[in-house]
């Protein structure tokens, strides 16, 4: 292990003085952080560095003029212009009634279409394993402690033009854990070195996430898990019961200024902290739930205990349209190539999307990354569309409904002045089988570019790309030989690039 | 090996029209038909409009239909060429193809449940049992048959999954009826194997490739030996019956005196005496039963006879292999045995592209949607196109699925392909008329020409767009589905 600025603890060899100093001066910030956190009732997460990645356009207005432009806030534009600048979206509008600052460079995407970008509601990406087998529920496991940011699963991610994910545990547990809301960023044209470059912070500086909850068939087990969906049901009810206790302790031991009482406050617990922020709705319960009755089971927990959830696959969803509208409850759907594969999912129906959508629910969707391809997300609304979904409501459930389901709809989901600069260009119309995402864009700097060889391997597969830690391309310009061919020649680089030296190109992982 | 008397045939009609009778009802039912319909018929006499119509047989055709009387295409052409007779049912779409060909398939032995019961697509009691039959396995009545077939995949080449090292045989089966006897096709298409690590055996055999290869040789050179000594055998015992015949000319013939001579060539599949030969006539529908007809018959050995149609070339080895040195290894086979192979899989076939086809091997590739892990990590969406580049002919399959999607689509892999290098022709190619020549069906299935089956697609735009609709789906001349997919 090196010893690195930056790093939080560190085993150095033959570490000097001033950086045992240093630590020592750590340990006891980190020890103030949590008692202040503590105090606060939060629970201590790692705070973001500040992940500034060298910005190839730092202090540039970009103009992207002559293209087609979904801002999903508003009606699609024929002839759009996006400006952005320093990440952000300064704004969007129709050619001719928006200014074009001087001094700005200006991107002709003529024939192209310019769309927000997509926002993945549940992915397994990153090579992630959260709660282990020994209980049911294991609110306290993190899944940014499991995240490889190096799996060349977040290459596919941008080639397929997500820009937000939520990167959840599996759903083998009643709850399975902390979630990470993340963009799959690259730092300097790089995979990222640590998770902290991908998280999305909140204003105290935290990284957001959810709660992983999960019921039907794929939660049950041999005890201490439950052996029947009443089981289920009834140790999810007791832990909340005992979170309520928890944060009625917590409530005591506060004192009028807001911290607490030392002498009151109970010893910390991970796990009862987490269902905590859950009942006090600072966290969203992103529940994997397929048959109806099971997607009532939520709706009956919810009503119980007043925390907020997004139900997601819901493969029955379309039993139910009303029970759900009328819970006000929104819906993460998924859409795969055929029912089947497990009991719950045999009458999963590619109408759910606009039969709920008639009904006034909110519909986002997923990949579930492994279970579809990153790469195909908007498949997944084109075939919504094509089982009768409207194509404003597809679009929407891949960008803004997604966004709200992560309370970031402040800041992604949709072109916006204000919003941060995420932003896909693609080749043709987004519901088109034969549209290739060209460009992906995250905060103003482009993270993907099907014309750049390296990217491009990631885009449609080949030798090396499906590793889960993408090989090291050292020569991707030049081309490289893999079983007796040469791969990723150099000439299909360069055209159409849109930031000059910042190609992703030569990077590898 | 075709199973195709009369018998069958009106059989197979009679089902083909209750089902498509239950499937008018509900259909209507849905009301969300997109289909004109001019004339309710009970008989299988319909005639198909489309704005174009992809024949795979020539040019496409503007404006043209297709008739089919009696489940058989009689006329195609362009409508104002092509007179409609009297009381036929007319349907009307926008694109209309050949009822699509899924080249390798589980559908109808891996349920849609996933669950025990309806699982029956890999026996792992044995690493070796080429005498698992399709026909004994698949379920024509998972819903999973009928979803296909809603999407207009009219044949299935479905059968024992890979896995094992030789897990069974594969069938061709049309995605109708209520017993699969009624809507085989070809009862047996293929012996199926497996290379590579999907068929190993943790702490047993085979576990690891050279073994895989040594257990494969070592079983084949064991039925060629066998089907050597049985020429032995015959020559002699014909030389004997006609010692005896020349001694005693007045005593009748034996009744198979037209056995073949001994060859010395025993590779040469050709003119070995079969283990077993095939009675044209008198074979039951449902087997493929290679009946003994020596004069000397031997035990039965259903393991050696499955083996034994490999190595006489009557059927191909389809052999999944995804890995180059995996494929490298089949070729290999292949020209030791003199035997058809066919490489299923081949997810880096692309690297050995212009040596399959110098092999002039057929593939049956992974669908396009598969993803990139393990054997497969290096897989390509644009497999298909570099394969077409090279000449190698190809078809594209749904595969084996083991969990969701519990069955992919021919139709929406196929489009993937045309999105990624391969032409329009050559991606409907892929799941139509080359599939139907990889399995030696074209003569019935797989493009739409006069004298062939009356199976057919329609769709209401481009087939492979991802919001284009399949409305209506015609086996045989019988319309057995109208759901609008």
């Amino acid at each position: 292990m090196r010893c690195e600025k930056g790093a939080k603890i560190v085993y150095c060899g033959g570490m000097r003085s001033n950086d045992v100093l240093r630590v020592v001066v750590m340990v006891v910030v980190v020890a103030a952080v949590t008692l202040v956190c503590f105090g606060q009732g939060v629970t201590t997460t790692p705070k973001a560095d500040e992940a500034k990645p060298t910005r190839p356009n730092a202090g540039q207005t970009m103009v992207f003029v002559g293209g087609r432009v979904i801002p999903i806030a508003g009606p699609e534009l024929a002839d759009g212009v996006l400006i952005v600048r320093e990440g952000k979206i300064v704004a969007v509008g129709k050619t001719g009634e928006i200014a074009v600052p001087d001094g700005a460079v200006v991107v002709d995407v003529a024939g192209k279409t310019i769309m927000a970008g997509l926002v993945d509601t549940h992915s397994h990406v990153g090579g992630v394993a959260s709660a282990d087998r020994s209980s049911p529920m294991q609110p306290e496991c993190r899944i940014m402690d499991s995240i490889n940011p190096k799996d060349s699963g977040f290459r596919r991610v941008l080639a397929g033009g997500i820009t937000t994910m939520n990167i959840m545990p599996g759903s083998g547990h009643l709850l399975s854990g902390q979630t990470l809301y993340a963009k799959p960023r690259r730092p300097g044209g790089k995979a990222p070195e640590r998770v902290d470059d991908l998280f999305i912070v909140d204003k105290l500086g935290e990284p957001m996430w959810g709660v992983k909850m999960a019921n039907g068939t794929n939660s049950l087990g041999d005890p201490p898990f439950s052996g029947t969906r009443a089981k289920s049901a009834a140790i999810v009810r007791e832990r909340f019961i005992k979170a309520r206790e928890y944060k009625a302790k917590l409530d005591a031991a506060k004192l009028p200024d807001g911290t607490m009482d030392p002498a009151k406050a109970p010893t910390r617990d991970l796990a009862l902290e987490t269902l905590v922020e859950i009942l006090e709705g600072k966290r969203i319960v992103h529940h994997h739930t397929h048959r109806a009755d099971d997607i009532l089971t939520v709706l009956r927990l919810r009503e119980e205990f007043g925390f907020r959830v997004v139900l997601h696959h819901t493969s029955e969803a379309w039993k139910i349209p009303d029970a759900i509208a009328k819970a006000g409850v929104s819906c993460s759907i998924i859409l795969v190539d055929s029912p089947g594969g497990k009991l719950e999912a045999a009458e999963l129906n590619w109408k759910t999307g606009g039969i709920l959508e008639r009904a006034g629910v909110r519909v986002s969707m997923h990949t579930d990354d492994w279970i579809t391809d990153s790469r195909l997300f908007l498949r997944s609304a084109a075939l919504a569309v094509r089982a009768g979904m409207t194509r404003e409501g597809a679009l929407k459930a891949l960008t803004l409904v997604a966004a709200e389901q992560l309370d970031l709809a402040d800041r992604v989901g949709s072109l916006e002045a204000g919003k941060d600069a995420d932003f896909i260009i693609l080749s043709g119309d987004p519901l088109s089988v034969y549209t290739h995402v060209l460009e992906t864009w995250i905060e103003g700097v482009r993270v993907f570019d099907r014309s750049n060889a390296d990217d491009r391997l990631f885009a449609v597969g080949g030798p090396g790309a499906g590793k889960d830690q993408a090989i090291y391309l050292c020569c991707a310009q030049d081309g490289f030989w893999f079983g007796g061919k040469q791969w990723g020649s150099g000439g299909a680089s360069g055209g159409g690039s849109t930031q000059g030296s910042n190609s992703s190109s030569g990077g590898g992982q | 090996m075709k199973m195709r008397s009369n018998n069958v045939c009106s059989r197979w009609v009679a089902r083909v029209s209750r089902v498509a009778q239950v499937a008018r009802v509900v259909g209507t039912a849905a009301a969300l038909m997109s289909l004109s319909i001019s004339i309710a018929s009970t008989n299988a006499q319909v005639a198909v409009k489309a704005k174009t119509l992809h024949t795979m047989d020539g040019a496409a055709i503007a404006d043209g239909v297709v008739i089919v009387t009696d489940g058989k295409i009689v006329a195609i052409g362009p409508w104002a060429t092509t007179k409609i007779p009297e009381g036929y049912r007319v349907l009307e779409a926008v694109v209309a193809t050949p009822g699509l060909v899924d080249a390798r398939a589980t559908v109808g032995l891996s349920g849609l449940y996933n669950q025990r019961q309806d699982q029956d697509q890999l026996d792992r009691s044995g690493p070796i049992q080429p005498e698992l039959r399709a026909i004994d396995a698949y379920n024509p009545m998972d819903a999973l048959v009928a979803y296909l077939r809603s999407f207009g995949v009219t044949a299935v080449n479905a059968g024992q999954a890979p896995g094992e090292l030789v897990s069974g045989q594969t069938a061709l089966i049309k995605t109708v009826g209520d017993s699969v006897d009624a809507s085989v096709v070809i009862a047996m298409t293929a012996v199926v194997a497996t290379l590579g690590p999907n068929s190993t055996r943790a702490g047993g055999s085979p576990g690891t490739r050279a073994k895989q290869m040594a257990m494969l040789r070592q079983e084949l050179l064991n039925v060629r030996g066998e089907m050597e000594k049985r020429s032995r055998e015959e020559a002699e015992a014909a030389k004997k019956a006609k010692d005896l015949s020349e001694a005693a000319p007045a005593e009748a013939k034996p009744a198979d005196s037209q056995v073949s001579p001994a060859s010395s060539t025993p590779t040469d599949a050709a003119t070995v005496p079969p283990i077993a030969s095939t009675p044209a006539a008198s074979v039951p529908v449902a087997t493929n039963a290679i009946e003994p007809a020596t004069a000397t018959p031997l035990d039965r050995d259903l393991r050696k006879e499955a083996l034994g149609a490999v190595l006489r070339k009557q059927v191909p080895l389809i052999v999944t292999a995804n890995r180059a040195q995996d494929i490298s290894s089949a070729l290999r086979l292949a020209k030791e045995f003199d035997i058809t192979l066919i490489l299923d899989g081949g997810a880096e076939s692309y690297m050995l592209a212009d040596q399959i086809k110098a092999a002039g091997v057929d593939v049956i590739l992974h669908p396009s949607m598969q993803r990139a892990s393990g054997e497969s990590e290096n897989l390509s969406f644009e497999t298909a196109s570099l394969l077409r580049k090279a000449g190698v002919r190809f078809a594209i399959q749904s595969g084996f699925e083991a969990y969701v999607p519990k069955t992919r689509v021919v139709l929406l892999e196929a489009a993937i392909a045309a999105a990624n290098g391969l032409s329009f022709d050559e991606a409907l190619a892929s799941i139509t008329i080359d599939a139907a020549r990889i399995l030696k069906a074209d003569a019935r299935i797989g493009s739409l020409a006069i004298g062939k089956d009356g199976d057919i697609a329609l769709y209401d735009g481009d087939p492979f767009e991802y919001t284009t609709h399949c409305v209506g789906v015609v086996v045989d001349g019988v319309v057995v589905s109208e759901v609008v997919r």
